[in-house]
């Protein structure tokens, strides 16, 4: 008896070293990217780096403006479809539970949701860039949207169904219709849960890189107008991390600490948005 | 505004409304699968499905193309950044979730969540600055050294030590799926009601037979299903990947050298692809990797589902 | 030499936070005999129990204060390991535990394999006598290897005593074990007690007092965190000493 017990310590704390040794494994290589992107970010962030556009290949200096401008755009324009088409499926899901094409939009929001980015720029290409004869932020922006669909979707859904039916009941017996009562008392009563989503799915487009490549493009000019092609802070990180420019590599890093504070600013609302 | 405007028609319109925009989500995924399948129609039609699968050539100038070199580097590098992922993955969620005092379990799991929030890129910038110098010195050199004084048929299995390629991506790749694979993980093991754990405690038990056979079984339909979704994950990743594999479209890979995920190849060629046959080829290896990544979550919902049913019974 | 008590609380509270769930109680624990804890909802018989094994540690944010006595040793004494005396004093809890990725034999004999016996014939041993012991046996012993899940709630509560029995525990505590059964599957709980206490100490939370004048020896009678009367059962049942005690077993009581 006395020693199976020691035996059965001896496992107990040998395995409690193993357990805190992977999540050092974990944790200290993660310490180590949000350090350097920190401490590397932090010194190509100056005025140049927002309000210049790229200096020519080689050249020190210039700056990221296109680039951030681009990613207003394309993001903003992302968002906007992803919030009209997941919400509508999101609330087809969760206020219409016996409708026929509910199946297929749940397998379908499923299997989108764990498709690789990348694909979806092949699909922006085909129905977008190859229509229109170019490039432009308006594709890049498709892409991302087909990306995020599914989160705004699933957020939707998921905070709808947590709103009690005894409101929708409510408004039933004040005597609005359907429509008023769900557009007017239920997406308000789950607004925070919806803006989550949407605060998710922006973090999540905001960061890829792989399906604007042969979409948004890229572009060293300033633009607003989306029908042209666009750069993007992630795209811009690409290009400049593998060229062979030691200012491009600084400015890299500008926008690897820019992108990850944006990410962690929309995962921090996200948060606050759904704890309200 | 005559009352049934208001009520019928108002409610015939938003639901048209509502239906309407998913349906287009509907054909948003159709289109998806309609697009690549209709891409690939020329390269397979070429070189035949099973042909384009298997075949090792891929030269753009003499117009052959096969996927197996990408679909063997998809392979190796996801299942090895799986492997190596796994257990310190599993080990952070146990942490998290059975060792850590309260008012460390928030801090914890909140980095690890935004570590897997960090784009693709970042990981790359930091894998091609920080970490391929020391792999390609302090590893990658050492051993080549050793091989080729010690084991000489090692060297050619072992491949030039760039410190680009192979070994670099899928060191990274584990990276970017330990917070993911983690967090999924975690998610299913507090599931577990606590009352699992107190019989089992009750019964004498310490804390790791606890965790090992009781909370560990418990969750581990999750944690099965969460690897699955690790690995489509992992599949598809594109960025870090190619800027750090070395894009070299060419069997027999080897360790250190120079490779190519399918990933990496058309975000690497697509812009450069200048005959229609080459287009369609990275078109079709698109389409191969829908359809791999379709199998993965297919596994993984099928995991999860036998999960729910298993709970129903409870 | 022989202990006057096989447990004994001393002045034992139990604080949630700052919030006292018991506070101050001193009761004995005869050995091999049944005690029963009764008392209102939320007067602390739960919160007494697990601090009788030490089952509050799991939980952050508890304080016990106060000595309880297991054969004269303070089970909370620096030194003394929690592992052992949960092993001595075993739990059965309110509401089935079953290990649903277990069989039924698996479930059994979790607390065995945990100190390494692996002998098949020994481990079939232990588990029909567990389970004849829970009044199980009959209906299982066909399907031994069947999961534990596909077991009905009450052979399910019958399968947790056996598994807590099959360890061999000194002194059993019970948590309102029979609140989720049917009235079969109690008389054959209550009739496994009268069986049980031969060889092991009993202590057992209820809300029946009816089941408490049944099946106990002595019954401690709780309010509002703090012991209010213990005595021998059917003193306590026919001739009670605080008002209280009375005014709660005549149903006068909220
Ligand atoms: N985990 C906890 N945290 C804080 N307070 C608790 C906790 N558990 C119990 N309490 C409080 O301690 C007091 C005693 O609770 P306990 O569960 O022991 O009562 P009980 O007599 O077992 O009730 P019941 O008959 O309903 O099971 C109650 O006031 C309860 O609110
Ligand atoms: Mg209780």
């Amino acid at each position: 008896m006395n020693r199976t017990l020691r035996r059965r310590y001896l496992r107990d704390r040998v395995m409690v070293g193993l357990v805190g040794l992977g999540t050092a494994a974990v944790l200290v290589p993660l310490f180590f990217i949000l350090y350097y992107v920190l401490v590397q970010g932090i010194g190509a962030l100056d005025l140049a780096f927002f309000t210049r556009p790229p200096a020519p290949p080689g050249e020190t200096g210039g700056g990221m403006l296109p680039a951030i401008a681009g990613s207003l755009v394309v993001d903003t324009l992302a968002l906007l479809m992803a919030a009209v088409f997941g919400v509508a499926a999101g609330v087809l899901l969760a206020e219409y539970p016996d409708h026929p094409l509910n199946p297929p939009l749940r397998l379908v929001v499923d299997v989108m949701a764990g498709l690789p980015a990348i694909l979806m720029g092949l699909v922006a290409f085909a129905l977008v860039v190859r229509p229109m004869g170019h490039f432009s932020g308006l594709s890049g922006s498709v892409a991302l949207a087909l990306l995020m669909i599914p989160i705004v979707t699933r957020a939707t859904e998921g905070v709808l169904k947590l709103v009690p039916w005894e409101l929708t009941e409510a408004g039933l017996a004040l005597g609005l219709p359907r429509w008023r009562v769900i557009v007017n008392l239920v997406l308000p009563a789950a607004r925070g849960g919806i803006l989550t989503g949407l605060m998710l799915s922006l973090a999540r487009g905001a960061g890829e890189a792989a399906p604007l490549l042969f979409t948004a493009f890229g572009n060293p000019y300033l633009t607003a107008n989306p029908l042209e092609p666009m750069d993007t802070l992630p795209l811009k990180l690409y290009v400049y991390a593998i060229s062979p420019y030691p200012d491009w590599h600084r400015q890299a890093w500008g926008a690897a600490l820019l992108l990850a504070a944006a990410i962690m600013a929309a995962s921090y609302l996200a948060r606050r948005a759904f704890r309200r | 505004m005559p009352d049934w405007i208001y009520r019928r028609l108002g409610d015939r319109l938003f639901a048209a409304l509502v239906v309407f925009l998913a349906l287009g989500v509907v054909a948003a995924a159709l289109l998806v699968a309609l697009v690549l399948y209709q891409g690939s129609a020329l390269a397979f039609r070429t070189f035949g499905f099973f042909g384009f699968l298997t075949s090792q050539a891929w030269d753009a100038v003499r117009g052959q193309f096969g996927a197996w070199p990408p679909l063997a580097g998809t392979l190796i590098t996801a299942s090895a950044a799986l492997l190596l992922a796994f257990f310190p993955a599993l080990a952070a969620a146990i942490y998290v979730v059975e060792y850590a005092p309260r008012w460390l379990k928030e801090p914890v799991a909140y980095l690890i969540d935004l570590l897997a929030a960090l784009p693709s890129v970042v990981y790359g910038l930091w894998g091609l600055f920080v970490l391929v110098p020391p792999v390609r010195d302090g590893l990658e050199r050492p051993l080549f050294t050793w091989a080729a004084v010690h084991a000489p048929a090692l060297v050619p299995l072992l491949g030039p030590p760039t410190g680009i390629g192979l070994l670099s991506a899928t060191l990274v790749l584990a990276l970017m799926i330990v917070p993911y694979a983690s967090s999924l993980a975690r998610d299913a093991l507090a599931l577990v009601p606590q009352s699992q754990r107190e019989a089992m405690f009750a019964l004498g038990a310490t804390r790791w037979e606890v965790v090992r056979r009781v909370v560990i079984p418990y969750a581990r339909a999750g944690i099965f299903s969460g690897v699955v979704l690790a690995l489509a994950r992992a599949l598809g990743e594109t960025m870090a990947v190619t800027m750090l594999i070395g894009n070299a479209v060419n069997l027999p890979y080897t360790v250190f050298g120079p490779a190519a995920t399918m990933a990496s190849l058309i975000a690497n060629e697509f812009t450069e692809a200048d005959t229609d046959l080459h287009l369609s080829a990275l078109i079709a290896v698109g389409f191969v990797l829908l359809l791999l990544s379709l199998l993965t979550n297919l596994v993984a919902g099928w995991m999860l589902r036998r999960l729910a049913r298993g709970e129903g019974r409870r | 030499m022989s202990q006057p008590y096989r447990m004994e609380t001393q002045n034992l509270s139990v604080y949630y936070g700052k919030h006292p769930g018991v506070r101050g109680v001193s009761l004995p624990v005869h050995d091999r005999r049944v005690t029963a804890l009764i008392g209102p909802s939320g007067c602390g018989k739960t919160t007494f129990l697990r601090a009788l094994n030490r089952m509050h540690d799991l939980t952050p944010g508890v304080r016990v204060e106060g000595r309880v006595l297991l054969d004269g040793e303070d089970v909370y004494a620096p030194g003394v390991d929690p592992v052992v005396v949960r092993r001595r004093v075993g739990m059965v809890f309110q509401r089935p535990t079953p290990f649903p990725t277990m069989s039924i034999f698996e479930n059994v004999v979790a607390g065995l394999r945990l100190v390494g016996v692996r002998d098949r014939r020994v481990l079939g041993q232990a588990a029909e006598r567990a389970l004849r012991m829970a009044a199980l046996w009959d209906e299982v012993k066909d399907r031994l290897h069947a999961p534990a899940v596909d077991l009905s709630g009450g052979q399910q509560q019958r399968l947790s005593i056996a598994r807590a029995l099959a360890v061999e525990p000194e002194v059993l505590l019970m948590d309102e074990p029979t609140s989720a059964l049917d009235p079969i599957s109690t008389q054959a709980i209550e009739d496994l007690l009268t069986e049980l206490k031969n060889s092991v100490t009993i202590v057992i939370v209820t809300h029946n007092m009816q089941q408490a004048a049944r099946v106990s020896d002595y019954t401690a009678f709780f309010l509002d965190g703090e012991m209010v009367e213990f005595d021998a059962t059917d003193r306590l049942f026919t001739n009670p000493a605080d008002p209280r005690t009375e005014a709660y077993i005549t149903g006068r009581f909220g």
